[in-house]
């Protein structure tokens, strides 16, 4: 079977499905997840195939949702939980880091609790302060827990799959701007080592890291450099916890110059770890700075065009990247 | 002859409750508990009605005052003490300590250091029972103190609403750390507030070991058959919050009143006015405890610390890549060869 062209949102409900058949298991636990078929339509018909059941609809109580899938998790069933919108992390935040995360390390090892956390994070819906933001670095901080954000649409297929058969909770991390995206998918080729960052372009002058949507404003800035001669590695994260660094640090080390571009508030986000670690490890072989490129650091204003200008744009990454290499500056740079 | 049984069990088990507890004690005043933190039930022994009438397979998860339930549901008070002692022999092997006990092999789905926070879990055991049809059922162990908790409402209500084989069981100990019920909730009827989402809801005379039994097996039963139940252990904390704890916020004749029925003299005095044991077999039962848990104490102590490397095991499941020891990342970085 050869890929076929199909949706982000499409993916993550194939993925749904097709483990839910795989392993009679898996259940679906959360608010609207049955006969609404989810607030932005990913588990639309599932109730249908499989039943109240396995696809349950929750009341609004997200510290119940997850505290109830992680003791499904404990006694035998794969339940995958949604939180509509991962601004509500807080409120789960003790199910999550103090249960689902240290469960296995603080009994010994003797339970795990194999559960994933699926939601959708990001700007571009004009939602607002309380709907808007990428709070991947909260959990990242979280020994335990594994996080996982999408980019493309055959990602968002198999990385779900292979949530689902980990024996660790996993929180899968959608971008709500992506759920319309088109792309390849095929489900017939597996991804063989889930979760290792993969190279998406490939070139020696520069490297920019991101991840989820910022990824593909990352490409689009390496095409406007590639049009003026630099060339970029684009490295997707895929999976930030565990992260695999080798495929960063042989990167840099190749090309001396680097980017780390986030959609999160720029300060204590993942882009600030990333950085670190690569001034750690490839100290001898920067020819510049380590530069971070991320969302300002205010809430999300809902005007359309601020939250725009909140967040990076594959103009301001292409800018800063002429900058980084040839030293050209930008007409907003300060003289 | 087997009722006599039955509650002659009750007693013993109790009866090592209360010896395990007090060699936890003397384990912490003799420096070789690990951590600062340690809870004792004391008092509280009467939760055997509810731990004992429950099923082989059955599973339950516990808060800050659980080794009572853990032992009535068949722990071994070697490895008990062993992980409250923090060593390789423990039940966690050393990771959890006194609040954070498990044994899956038991069904105890963990003890929890979070006010409430092991409540939702036996609603998700709850919905694996259901869903896998097994009979099975889960009980949630916790305080008055938890009785406040926002959690607990929210498993309470999706338990009534998906009819669950699910028990909340709160031992009401009259405090939540230091500050007493009546000044922590404005309503002091806690079934009400279970009924009111449809539970099935008990109250039971925490001094008397046989009125939890008969309430809990009354409870256990509805719940297999798809009614969720609260049960109330009205009891008292013979002792502080924590075992260094002296209870400054509450009064000597309190504590008096409050100790004067003892749940483990109440059974005992009970088998031996109903003849259904003799002083002797009441003294050899109490002297077995002591020599037991005496064992256990000494064996906790001289047995082995776990080894530092282990500090890195069990963070993701075994296949996954150890997190790095700092001093493995700072030669990476700072090694001659690394920079060359």
């Amino acid at each position: 079977m050869s890929a076929v062209e199909t949706t982000y949102r499409e993916a993550i409900r194939q993925a749904l499905l097709d483990a839910m058949q795989a392993d009679p298991d898996v259940i679906l636990i959360g608010e609207e997840v049955g006969v609404y078929g989810g607030a932005y339509g990913v588990t639309k018909g599932l109730i249908e195939v499989y039943g109240a059941e396995r696809v349950i609809d929750a009341p609004i109580s997200e510290p119940g949702i997850v505290g109830v899938a992680v003791g499904a998790a404990m006694t035998g069933l794969r339940p995958v939980a949604e939180l509509m919108y991962v601004d509500f992390i807080g409120l789960v935040m003790d199910q999550l880091a103090n249960q689902a995360a240290k469960s296995r390390y603080m009994f010994g090892g003797q339970m795990g609790v194999p559960m994933v956390l699926r939601t959708q994070g990001g700007t571009g819906r004009s939602a607002a302060a309380q709907h808007s933001q990428s709070l991947e670095a909260w959990l990242l901080h979280v020994p335990g827990l594994r996080l996982v954000m999408p980019a493309t649409v055959n990602d968002a297929y198999h990385l779900l799959r292979a949530a689902l058969v980990q024996p660790d909770p996993v929180v899968f991390i959608e971008h709500k701007r992506l759920y319309t995206m088109k792309g390849p998918l095929d489900v017939a080729v597996p991804d063989g080592d889930w979760g290792r960052p993969v190279l998406r372009r490939a070139g020696n002058d520069l490297t920019i890291i991101s991840y989820s949507r910022m990824l593909h404003e990352s490409l689009a800035a390496a095409a406007t450099l590639a049009a003026q001669g630099v060339e970029s590695d684009v490295i997707d994260l895929r999976c930030l916890n565990p992260l695999d660094e080798a495929v960063l640090f042989d990167s840099v080390r190749r090309t001396g110059r680097v980017m780390v571009v986030t959609e999160a508030a720029l300060t204590g986000s993942v882009a600030s770890e990333i950085a670190a670690r690569i001034g750690e490890a490839c100290f001898d072989w920067l020819e510049e700075p380590v530069l971070r490129i991320g969302g300002e650091d205010i809430p999300i204003p809902v005007a359309p065009a601020l939250e725009r200008a909140a967040i990076p744009t594959a103009g301001l990454i292409a800018e800063a990247g002429l900058w980084l290499v040839r030293r050209e500056a930008p007409a907003w740079a300060a003289r | 002859m087997t009722a006599n049984s039955a509650a002659l069990q009750r007693y013993r088990t109790m009866r090592r409750i209360r010896s395990f507890e007090e060699r936890v004690g003397e384990l912490f005043l003799r420096g070789e508990s690990a951590g600062s933190m340690l809870h004792l039930s004391i008092g509280e022994e009467a939760v055997v009605g509810m731990a004992g009438a429950m099923a082989p397979g059955d599973t339950f998860t516990t808060h800050h005052r659980g080794h009572g339930v853990f032992l009535a549901r068949g722990a071994d008070p070697a490895r008990m003490m062993a992980e409250i002692a923090g060593k390789e022999a423990g039940y966690c092997r050393g990771k959890g300590g006194s609040m954070h006990i498990a044994d899956r092999a038991l069904g105890h789905l963990g003890a929890n250091a979070i006010v409430g926070g092991g409540i939702p879990h036996v609603v998700g055991a709850g919905l694996t029972y259901r869903n896998r049809r097994s009979g099975q059922v889960s009980v949630a162990f916790f305080g008055d103190g938890a009785m406040q908790q926002g959690i607990l409402y929210e498993a309470m209500n999706m338990a009534a609403l998906w009819r669950l084989p699910v028990i909340f069981c709160c031992i009401n100990n009259q405090y939540g750390m230091g500050t007493r019920v009546d000044r922590a909730a404005g309503r002091l009827a806690f079934g009400a507030r279970a009924k009111a989402f449809g539970l099935q809801a008990a109250i039971a005379d925490g001094r008397d070991v046989e009125a939890v039994s008969d309430a809990a097996q009354g409870l256990l039963a509805a719940a297999r058959a798809g009614q969720p139940g609260f049960l109330e252990i009205d009891a008292y904390r013979f002792y502080g919050h924590a075992r260094m704890d002296k209870s400054p916020y509450r009064t000597a004749e309190e504590e008096a009143a409050g100790r004067l029925r003892d749940p483990v003299l109440t059974a005992r005095a009970r088998l031996a006015a109903e003849g259904q044991a003799d002083a002797a077999d009441l003294d050899r039962i109490d002297a077995e405890a002591a020599a037991e848990m005496d064992a256990a104490l000494e064996a906790a102590v001289q047995a082995a610390p776990p080894p530092d490397a282990s500090m890195f095991e069990d963070v993701f499941a075994p296949g996954t890549p150890a997190p790095r020891p700092q001093r493995d990342r700072l030669c990476a970085i700072l090694s001659e060869g690394a920079r060359a």
